[in-house]
């Protein structure tokens, strides 16, 4: 197996220009975020935070300072209301199972829309081990919440809402705050939280505005190192942990805090906001030449989420129709161009991304579905290659395809 | 909703870069499919046959599905090539298929049992449609092959069904 990787990278060999788009399932760190962090391995603050000598005090400064850093990125009040955790995953984790065990007695039923992230949607779902029980709210075609579906079913029972501010697969802007005046309404009790890892750094995005009680951020997804993320909780509200050890800095995960992690993730927030308007222009401008540019090539393709301004500045979703997605990703892997797809190849029952089917695309829409996501670190040089190489790799995967696999 | 490291091996991706025997064949004397664009993957094969003989004289095919799929489908064209029917029935199994290839990664092995699902219903096809009786090695019962393809062509229409039509889609 790993003989075979070993040959297929060398098949990669000679190519000349190389663009990374599949910024939803990991990223490039710049090096700038890299500089920031090495010191912290060797250099200072290798301490362990919570100990009495000067390699701990100076790593418990330096995690202070992120703390507040990032609850100023996200609006939150005091920095204790901000807890680390190793990605979004643990995030999203923590929020839904911390937030179901401590307000079990109030009542056993969690509301998440139906095109949650998979972290999301199988944690809500495994809760029923527990007790609990998961409604989803349907979307419409472009991805938006029914908002009067989410008004009929929060009720007395309800404890938890969790819906994403910004689809990761669509791009698709949600209306949190309509969401959780709607919830607050009809029960003031009832938590909301919100996967913020799609919003945060491309859309403004701040706690307070919009009264979550709970968010999660990713430091991957605004080109920070991949194993860090965070969980805010509003003060005041009761949570508890999941995993149990020593406690340090936070009280919601225990053991020894990651400071290098910690100071790349909060120097990619700094990078990310400090010109926050140019950069999602950037990667607005970017991605728009990228759409553009398929669209006046190629024929049969289908735009996946909205158009305009309730959509992402970065997220770029297309199905090629009669075009195989994997097919298409090793196509254009070769051609120095990396993508991933909705395509569900990899299973013996073969289903397509569950957030494309909800909107109501057929599976083979599914299945030619391609995800990109501009950064602002993408230069016109980067779409203008893509563009030059994507119209012929999907011509070729569609000339294998020939009469076979139209539905 | 699982992802699988997929690490193909050279042969295939000789395969899928280079297809054998790739496009319509216009004058097949059989074509067969098997799949549905639903589960992504779906194969059509174009069969000339030496009716004398009955002997796969040239046979190409189409494949809408991954790179394991494209391979497996092109190779099974190559191996049948000048085999009788009998042994082209006979010889050529799933995992006759996958050795010839290299090897696949396990969730990929039904890519080569559908190339062979569709194989076989190519040659029982030639015979039903022909009207020849069907010679004794025919068995009459699907094989384990086209049973797959059905299970997943059969799959593919349960899935179908539970989607919302777009039209409901405001």
């Amino acid at each position: 197996m790993v003989e075979n990787v070993k040959e297929l990278l060398r098949l990669h060999e000679g190519i000349t220009h190389e663009v990374y788009l599949d910024n939803e399932n990991s990223s490039i760190v710049p090096k700038e975020v890299i500089d920031a962090m090495l010191p912290y391995y060797n250099k200072k603050a290798y301490g362990n935070p919570t100990l009495t000598h000067k390699p701990g005090w100076e790593a418990f400064e330096v995690i202070m300072d992120s703390f507040q850093r990032i609850a100023n990125y996200i609006g939150a009040k005091i920095l204790e209301e901000i807890t680390f955790t190793p990605s979004e995953t643990e995030a999203n984790n923590l929020a839904i199972m911390g937030s179901c065990f401590a307000q079990k007695l109030k009542g056993k039923k969690i509301v998440i829309s139906e095109i949650e992230p998979i972290n999301v949607l199988q944690t809500a779902e495994m809760m029923s081990k527990f007790g609990f029980s998961t409604i989803k709210i349907p979307v419409n075609n472009e991805g938006f919440i029914d908002l009067e579906k989410l008004k009929d079913v929060i009720d007395k029972e309800t404890i938890l809402v969790s819906i994403s501010s910004v689809s990761n697969e669509l791009g698709t802007i949600q209306p949190i705050k309509e969401s959780v005046d709607i919830v607050k309404s009809k029960n003031p009790q009832t938590l909301f939280h919100t996967d913020a890892s799609d919003a945060y750094g491309r859309i403004r995005f701040n706690v307070q505005e919009l009264n979550v009680d709970l968010a999660t951020v990713s430091s991957y997804k605004i080109q920070g190192p991949r194993g860090m993320g965070a969980l805010y909780l509003r003060e005041g509200i009761n949570m508890e942990r999941i995993l149990e050890g020593q406690i340090g800095t936070q009280k919601l995960w225990p053991g020894v805090e990651n400071t290098p992690l910690i100071v790349g993730f909060t120097k990619a927030s700094d990078l990310a906001f400090e010109k926050f308007d140019s950069n999602a222009n950037k990667m607005r401008m970017l991605r728009d030449k990228l759409v553009d540019g398929i669209f006046g090539e190629l024929d049969d393709l289908r735009f996946n989420g909205p158009k305009g301004d309730k959509r992402s500045p970065d997220n770029a979703n297309i199905s090629f129709l009669r075009c195989e997605g994997e097919a298409l990703t090793i196509e254009l892997s070769l051609k120095g161009v990396y993508v991933s797809s909705g395509s569900a190849c990899s299973r013996r029952l073969l289903q397509p991304s569950h957030v494309l089917v909800a909107i109501g695309r057929r599976f083979s829409e599914a299945h030619g579905s391609i995800l990109m996501k501009t950064t602002r670190a993408h230069t016109e040089e980067d779409i203008a290659y893509v563009l030059e190489v994507l119209p012929t790799a999907v011509n070729r995967i569609r000339g294998i395809v020939g009469s076979t696999g139209t539905d | 909703m699982s992802r699988i490291p997929l690490p193909y091996n050279p042969k295939v991706m000789d395969l899928f870069r280079n297809p054998k025997n790739l496009g319509k064949m216009e004058d097949a004397t059989v074509v067969a499919v098997a799949g549905n664009p639903a589960c992504g993957d779906m194969i059509t094969f174009y069969l000339k046959i030496d009716e004398a003989k009955q002997v796969v004289e040239r046979a190409t095919f189409e494949s809408y599905g991954c790179a394991a799929n494209i391979a497996t489908s092109s190779i099974v064209t190559e191996m049948i090539k000048g085999l009788t029917l009998e042994a082209a029935w006979n010889d050529i199994t799933w995992k006759k298929v996958t050795e010839e290839i290299g090897g696949l990664p396990s969730v990929k092995f039904h890519c080569g049992v559908l190339a062979v699902g569709a194989l076989k219903r190519a040659i029982r096809q030639y015979f039903t449609q022909k009207k020849i009786e069907a010679p004794n090695w025919l068995q009459k019962e699907h094989t384990f092959e086209e049973k797959q393809a059905l299970e997943e062509e059969e799959l593919a229409k349960t899935l179908s069904k539970r989607l919302k039509p777009e039209a409901e889609k405001k």
